[in-house]
C-alpha cells in the first residue's frame, strides 16, 4: 500500500511497486486522460506533471512517486470551469480524434508554468516526444500559442483584481 | 466510473411517451441492397427509409437524430447535429445524436469511403425536412388553418395570429413512421442559419478536460482485463504452452488456448500484461518464412498472379503523340498506426453477447462475431464508441472478436481487451503496396494525345463480412478461413480507385492488375488505392509538363474541361502565389497536384513548398495551400480541420513510412522502427480554402486530401533537386541518392 498525491488528493494504492503510473491512474483512480499509446515511451500520450515536469506515466514506475504531487489533465479544470490551456484548445477546436491531445496539453501545461513566454521553436522542440496521427499539428501549435495569451490574461486578471472589475 | 449511456429503445418507449411504435431497420447490410430506380429517397433513406429510423421527437419535445455511421474523429456527429437542427428548424443545443448501435440505428453498412456526409448526411437533411413537413401539417389540421400560413421556428409551428404549437405536442403516435417521400422540401441555402457555420465540436470539451470518450475508457462494474498472446508470425502454429505458473500469477481469472488463440484474463490491467508476457515467454510456436522480399516489392508484385481487366478505354486515332516518356512508381506496404492500440469491451449475458467497439461498421461485426460464436446475430449487439483515429480498417474488428471470444469464456464478466502498441503494428491489416506503370505522349503542341495506366494491387478491404476476417476467428482451433479477396468495383474502385484519368486526354488506356495473393495481411487504408494512383498520376502530369517546357498549373488546366476542378486548381494557385515561371528559393522547390476524390466526390488542389537540405537530403515541408470543393458546407471548420489532416497525414506517409519485415516477421512494431511525422517536421503554415457550393450534395471530405498532398510534395522535391523520385516513401536517404546520382 503507496499514498500517491495525484491532484492535490491522497490516493492509497494497492498496487505493485514497478507498476507504471499509467495504470495506477487509469486501473486504480479511474482517471481517463492520460492514455495507452506505446507502453514504451515513444508516443507520449499518458504525459502527466509530476512535481512540474512532464513526465511518460507509461513508463515511469509506482515506486518512484512516493511524496511527489502528480497532476493529470482533470486536475487543471473542468468542461465548466476550463484552465486556460483548456479553453485554448477548445477555442482552437485542436484535435480531431483526440487521442493524443491530453498528453500534448500536459507537456504544453509544463512547459508553460516554466517558460511562460516561449517561442514557436521552442514549443515544438518540447512537443516533439508526441505524436499524432491525425494531423492536427497546426492547430496544437496554435492552441499552446494561445494558451499563452489566455494565461497571461488570467495572470495580468490575478495580480490586479481591482481593474478586472 | 462513467459507464457508456445504455439507451434501451424499449426502456425509452416506456417512460418517455415517444411517438414511435416499432423500430424499423432492414435487416440486410445497407450494401447488399441493389439500388432502387429513381426517383428513390436520398442517401441512406434508400436502405432504411423509414423517417423514424433516423428521427425521433418525444412528447416532451426533445429530439434524438440517429446515424449509423460512427464518428471516428472527422467531426460529422457535429455536422448531422447541424444539418438536423437546420432542417427541423430547432436550437443547435437541443438535439442528441446517437451513432451506430445496432440496436438503436439504422444499418449503414461501413463508415468508409468519405461516404458519411453523402449517406447520413443527406438522409438526416431529408428525414429532418420531411419530419418538419409532417408537423406543419398535422398543426395545419389542428389549427384548421392552411399549412402554407403556418411557419416553424425554436421546436414549434407558429400560426400568423401567433398561437403556438410545439413538436412535442404536435407528434402523435405513428407519425414519423412512415416512408419517407422520394422528394423532400429541403431549406433555401440563403435562409440556413446552422448550417455553414463553424459550430464548435460537441465531442472536445470532453476530450480536453478528461471525460469518458473512449472504448478505453469504458470501466463496466466488475471488469477483467484481458490481453491476447498472438503468434509471433502470420503462419505460426502454436505447439507447447505450459499456462500453469501463468495461472498462478496474482490476479489472473483465466488463461485461454483455443487452438493458436492464446490470452489471459486478470482482474488489474497490468497483472494482465506481466500475465501476457509470462504466457508469450511459455508459448512455444513453430513459424514459416513466407514473406517476400521487402525490397523487391516491385517485382514481388508485378510478378504475382494477376486478374487483369481493362477499366477504361478511350480512344481518337487522330491525336497523334510525338514524343513519349514512361515511369514506374511504386508505394509500400504502409500502416494505419493508430496511436492508442485497438480495444473493446465484451460482456456474455444470459446467452446475450455485448460488444462495446470502435468499429467502422456496427452490423457488419455484429454479423461476423455472430458467425464466429455460432450465435444468432440477433443475441449479439455492437455498440460504437469512439477510439483513436483509425483512418481505415486498423485492429478494431479483431479486437472486438478477441474481446467477444473471451467474455464467453467467462460469462457475465465485462472483459477489456487492449492490444499492445506491438500488436497493433505487427497485426493490423495494412494499406496494400502498389505498383503503378505509366507511358504517354505529347504532341506537337505540347498536349497530351495518349495516356497508359496500369496498377497492379491487392484488394483494398479485408473488412469482416464473415469470421473468416477477424485474426482470433482465423486462430481459433475449428478455425474460419480469411474470405477469398474481391476487387471493390467502380465507379469507387479499390486497387484502381482513380486510376482512370480525370483529365480530357483523347487516347486513355487503363488496365488493372488485381492481385488475389495477399503476403502481408491488408485491408482498407484512408483513400485506399486514390493515394497512390493520384500520386502517380499527378507525378507523371509534372513530368510530362517539364517534358512539354510547360507551367504545372497551365498544364493541367490546359487538360482540365471540369469547372469545379477548374475552381480549385485555381483557388489554390491564387492562394499559394503560384506564378508561371516563379522560382522557388534556393534549396526549395514548388509543387502542385489535384485530384477528384474517387472522380465522384470532393475536389482539393495543394500546393506545397518543399526545402531539401542537399547536403543530408532531408526534405521539409515549409508551407501547403489547398483549395477544397466538397458540396455544400456544413461545417466550414470542421472541413478545413480534415484537410489540414490530410495533408500533414499524407506528407509523414510521403516522406517516412513503410512496413519493414523479414521472411518470417513483420519487424516494424513501434514508433522506433515505424517512424512517423513528428513536430520537428511541421510546416510552418498550412493554409485551407473551402469553396463552397450551396444546395449542392454533400460530397465528404475524409480522404480527399491524401493523394493531392503527396503528389504535391514529391513534385516540390523534384522542382527543389531536379530529381524525380518515383518509389514511396520519398526518404532522405533516396533524396539524397538522387542528389548524389
Amino acid at each position: 500500500m503507496m499514498t500517491l498525491k495525484v491532484n492535490g488528493q491522497d490516493h492509497e494504492i494497492d498496487a505493485d511497486p514497478d507498476t507504471p503510473l499509467l495504470y495506477v491512474l487509469r486501473d486504480d483512480i479511474q482517471l481517463n486522460a492520460a492514455k495507452f499509446g506505446c507502453g514504451l515511451g515513444q508516443c507520449g500520450s499518458c504525459t502527466v506533471i509530476v512535481d512540474g515536469n512532464a513526465v511518460l506515466s507509461c513508463v515511469t514506475p509506482l515506486l518512484l512517486l512516493e511524496g511527489k504531487q502528480v497532476t493529470t489533465l482533470e486536475g487543471l479544470g473542468t468542461i465548466e470551469a476550463p484552465a486556460p490551456i483548456q479553453r485554448a484548445f477548445m477555442e482552437e477546436q485542436a484535435a480531431q480524434c483526440g487521442y493524443c491531445i491530453a498528453g500534448m496539453m500536459m507537456r504544453a501545461q509544463a512547459l508553460l508554468q516554466k517558460n511562460p513566454k516561449p517561442t514557436d521553436q521552442q514549443i515544438r522542440a518540447e512537443l516533439e516526444p508526441h505524436l499524432c496521427r491525425c494531423g492536427t499539428h497546426m492547430r496544437i501549435l496554435r492552441a499552446v500559442h494561445r494558451a499563452i495569451r489566455l494565461m497571461d490574461t488570467a495572470d495580468a486578471a490575478s495580480v490586479a483584481p481591482g481593474r478586472a472589475q | 466510473m462513467n459507464a457508456p449511456v445504455m439507451l434501451d429503445r424499449r426502456r425509452v418507449l416506456a417512460g418517455g411517451g415517444a411517438l414511435i411504435v416499432s423500430f424499423s431497420l432492414a435487416d440486410a447490410f445497407a450494401q447488399d441492397q441493389p439500388a432502387a430506380p429513381p426517383p428513390s429517397p436520398s442517401g441512406s433513406l434508400k436502405t432504411s427509409p423509414l423517417l423514424d429510423s433516423w428521427i425521433r421527437i418525444d412528447a416532451d419535445g426533445s429530439i434524438t437524430v440517429f446515424t449509423g455511421k460512427a464518428e471516428l474523429g472527422q467531426g460529422f456527429k457535429t455536422a448531422f447535429q447541424q444539418i438536423a437542427a437546420e432542417e427541423l428548424d430547432v436550437p443547435f443545443e437541443s438535439l442528441n445524436v446517437i451513432t451506430a448501435d445496432t440496436r438503436l440505428t439504422a444499418n449503414e453498412g461501413y463508415t468508409s469511403g468519405s461516404n458519411s456526409m453523402k449517406e447520413s448526411g443527406t438522409a438526416i437533411q431529408n428525414a429532418s425536412a420531411q419530419a418538419r413537413a409532417l408537423l406543419l401539417t398535422e398543426a395545419a389540421r389542428r389549427l384548421d388553418l392552411p399549412a402554407e400560413t403556418l411557419r416553424t421556428e425554436n421546436g414549434a409551428v407558429i400560426a400568423p395570429d401567433g398561437r403556438r404549437l410545439g413538436y412535442g405536442a404536435l407528434v402523435a403516435a405513428d407519425m414519423l413512421h412512415v416512408q419517407a417521400q422520394p422528394k423532400s422540401k429541403l431549406k433555401d441555402p440563403s435562409s440556413f442559419k446552422v448550417m455553414g457555420q463553424p459550430v464548435p465540436r460537441v465531442d472536445i470539451p470532453a476530450k480536453v478536460t478528461g471525460g469518458a470518450a473512449y472504448v478505453q475508457d469504458v470501466r463496466l462494474p466488475g471488469m477483467a482485463h484481458a490481453r491476447v498472446v498472438r503468434p509471433p508470425s502470420y503462419q505460426a502454429r502454436l505447439t507447447d504452452c505450459d499456462t500453469s505458473a501463468v495461472e498462478k500469477l496474482p490476479g489472473v481469472v483465466r488463461v485461454i488456448r483455443d487452438g493458436n488463440f492464446l490470452a489471459v484474463v486478470a482482474r488489474k490491467e497490468f497483472q494482465s500484461i506481466k500475465a501476457m508476457n509470462a504466457l508469450s515467454a511459455a508459448a512455444k510456436w513453430k513459424e514459416t518464412a513466407a514473406l517476400p522480399k521487402q525490397d523487391d516489392l516491385l517485382r514481388v508484385l508485378t510478378s504475382l498472379p494477376s486478374q487483369d481487366s481493362t477499366i477504361f478505354e478511350r480512344t481518337d486515332p487522330s491525336a497523334l503523340g510525338q514524343k513519349t516518356i514512361e515511369a514506374t512508381y511504386t508505394r509500400p506496404y504502409q500502416a494505419h498506426g493508430s496511436i492508442g492500440p485497438s480495444c473493446a469491451v465484451a460482456q456474455f449475458t444470459d446467452g446475450a453477447m455485448t460488444v462495446w467497439t470502435h468499429t467502422q461498421g456496427v452490423y457488419p461485426d455484429r454479423q461476423a462475431i455472430a458467425e464466429m460464436l455460432r450465435m444468432p446475430p440477433a443475441s449479439v449487439r455492437c455498440i460504437h464508441v469512439e477510439s483513436s483515429g483509425c483512418y481505415g480498417h486498423n485492429g478494431a474488428d479483431d479486437a472486438a472478436a478477441d474481446a467477444a471470444l473471451i467474455a464467453r469464456a467467462l460469462p457475465g464478466t465485462p472483459v477489456r481487451v487492449q492490444w499492445m502498441r506491438e500488436q497493433e503494428h505487427a497485426w493490423e491489416p495494412f494499406g496494400p503496396a502498389m505498383v503503378t506503370k505509366l507511358k504517354a505522349s505529347l504532341d506537337g503542341a505540347g498536349v497530351i494525345s495518349d495516356w497508359n495506366f496500369e496498377v497492379w494491387s491487392n484488394t483494398h478491404s479485408m473488412r469482416p463480412g464473415g469470421a473468416g476476417s477477424m485474426l482470433a476467428a482465423q486462430h481459433m482451433a475449428q478455425p474460419f478461413t480469411v474470405p477469398a479477396p474481391k476487387p471493390i468495383p467502380l465507379p469507387e474502385g479499390g486497387g484502381d480507385r482513380n486510376a482512370i484519368p480525370i483529365y480530357k486526354f483523347p487516347n486513355v488506356h487503363v488496365v488493372h492488375h488485381f492481385i488475389p495473393a495477399m503476403p502481408l495481411r491488408i485491408s482498407a487504408m484512408r483513400s485506399l488505392g486514390a493515394y497512390h494512383n493520384v500520386f502517380s498520376t499527378e507525378s507523371f502530369m509534372d513530368e510530362l509538363a517539364v517534358a512539354a517546357g510547360a507551367d504545372p498549373v497551365e498544364f493541367r488546366l490546359k487538360h482540365l474541361d471540369d469547372p469545379r476542378g477548374r475552381d480549385v486548381i485555381e483557388k489554390a494557385a491564387q492562394g499559394f502565389g503560384w506564378q508561371k515561371g516563379r522560382k522557388a528559393p534556393q534549396g526549395h522547390g514548388f509543387g502542385f497536384a489535384f485530384a477528384r476524390y474517387k472522380n465522384l466526390a470532393a475536389y482539393c488542389a495543394v500546393a506545397t513548398e518543399v526545402e531539401v537540405n542537399r547536403e543530408t537530403g532531408r526534405p521539409r515541408l515549409v508551407r501547403a495551400v489547398a483549395a477544397v470543393d466538397s458540396g455544400q458546407v456544413v461545417n466550414p471548420d470542421g472541413l478545413i480541420n480534415q484537410i489540414e489532416g490530410a495533408i500533414l497525414q499524407s506528407m509523414s506517409w510521403t516522406l517516412y513510412e513503410s512496413v519493414t519485415f523479414d521472411d518470417t516477421r513483420i519487424t516494424s512494431i513501434d514508433w522506433q522502427t515505424y517512424p512517423i511525422l513528428r513536430f520537428d517536421a511541421v510546416p510552418d503554415s498550412v493554409e485551407v480554402h473551402v469553396i463552397n457550393r450551396p444546395g449542392q450534395p454533400f460530397l465528404g471530405s475524409g480522404e480527399t486530401g491524401q493523394g493531392p498532398a503527396a503528389a504535391s510534395i514529391a513534385n516540390a522535391i523534384a522542382d527543389a533537386t531536379g530529381k524525380r523520385l518515383r518509389h514511396l516513401p520519398l526518404t532522405r536517404k533516396r533524396i539524397k541518392d538522387a542528389i548524389d546520382a
